[in-house]
């Protein structure tokens, strides 16, 4: 089984990224060449969008 | 899980190592379960989707955590923590309110409803004191405030926020410390363990970069812990405790979606995921 799953795009930079094939939904993972926090919207197929700002209130 | 098992859910927007620990834990038990995303969420008057379920809560924002708990809760869900104890730990007033409520000990602390009668408050309080946001976490925005001069400005500034909530002041003496402080971990009305939590900042949250390191618990820890949690109705609960000069015990707060990968980074990676995951499952069994 491979270990990861190709086919996303960086939605910032365009660049091609890497899933890891256990990766889930609403995961926070960063871009390798722009540095951007994305977040998975769906792992199969993956698709990712810019991960939300940290907001005043999140926390634990 | 038997046939009259209730349905689980899993509730969070971010999936960060915590939540991908738990529901790993849930499938290793064969356990099934949803997970939700509160971005999706809506209930109405009469929803009924939800009745019977227990959700687990690990939304990260406060308030959304907490509308998601009152609303499940009105759809006849169980919620795990319940909607009153997010309600009680996301806001420090309502934490320090439930600590004192129950004799445990806590840093002197005052609630003041303008910037002015803040100064007020921190002159009775003594300097050095600190100031913190009612909600927020992380250590994000605590102030160290030395003297007055400093209050002053630091309330001159709280007065300019857009936010009305913002200009209700919780100010906390500053307890003299060691440069840790110290995590105690409950689950289900359990202590799994404790931590140190030690960082060059003087506010030693794990998100600032605190290293945590396993702390012996001693009988007096267990049980301050375990009243702290009981006293915000937490079932799962990250307990935070300071230990001044003299080796006294002083509750500061306790987190209701508690993150412990520096816990079990500590702890050799085994305790607080499994132990939710099995308190989930007693839940929906019973």
């Amino acid at each position: 089984m491979q270990n990861v799953i190709s086919g996303a795009e960086c939605p910032e930079c365009a660049a091609e990224i890497y899933v890891d094939a256990d990766a889930r939904a609403s995961e926070i993972i960063e871009c390798t060449d722009c540095r951007s926090e994305l977040e998975i919207t769906s792992v199969r197929p993956p698709v990712l969008s810019l991960a939300p700002e940290v907001e005043e209130d999140w926390g634990e | 899980m038997n046939s009259s098992a209730r349905d689980l859910v899993v509730l969070a927007s971010r999936v960060r190592y915590e939540e991908k620990r738990i529901m790993a834990a849930l499938e290793r038990r064969g356990c099934r379960y949803e997970y939700l995303d509160p971005r999706t969420l809506f209930v109405t008057g009469g929803t009924v989707r939800h009745a019977g379920r227990v959700v687990l809560n690990r939304e990260v924002g406060h308030y959304r955590a907490w509308y998601a708990a009152e609303a499940l809760e009105q759809a006849g869900a169980t919620v795990v923590n319940t909607a009153t104890a997010t309600h009680h730990c996301g806001d420090k007033w309502l934490t320090s309110a439930a600590l004192l409520r129950h004799g445990l000990p806590t840093p002197r602390t005052a609630l003041a409803l303008t910037p002015e009668a803040g100064l007020e408050a921190l002159a009775e309080i003594g300097y050095p004191a600190v100031i913190k946001p009612l909600v927020g976490s992380w250590g994000r925005l605590v102030t160290r405030v030395p003297d007055e001069a400093t209050a002053v400005a630091v309330l001159e500034h709280v007065a300019a926020l857009p936010a009305p909530q913002s200009h209700v002041i919780y100010a906390q003496e500053l307890v003299p410390k060691a440069d840790r402080d110290i995590r105690v971990a409950v689950v289900g009305g359990q202590v799994l363990g404790a931590t140190y939590r030690r960082g060059g900042d003087w506010r030693t949250n794990v998100a600032r970069g605190a290293v945590s390191e396993p702390c012996p618990v001693g009988d007096g820890l267990a049980k301050l812990a375990l009243a702290a949690a009981e006293a915000v109705g937490a079932d799962i609960a990250g307990v935070d405790v300071i230990e001044d000069s003299e080796g006294r015990l002083t509750v500061l707060e306790v987190n209701d979606r508690v993150e412990f990968r520096g816990f079990e980074s500590a702890h050799g990676g085994t305790g607080v995921a499994e132990a939710i995951a099995d308190l989930l499952i007693t839940k929906a069994e019973t």
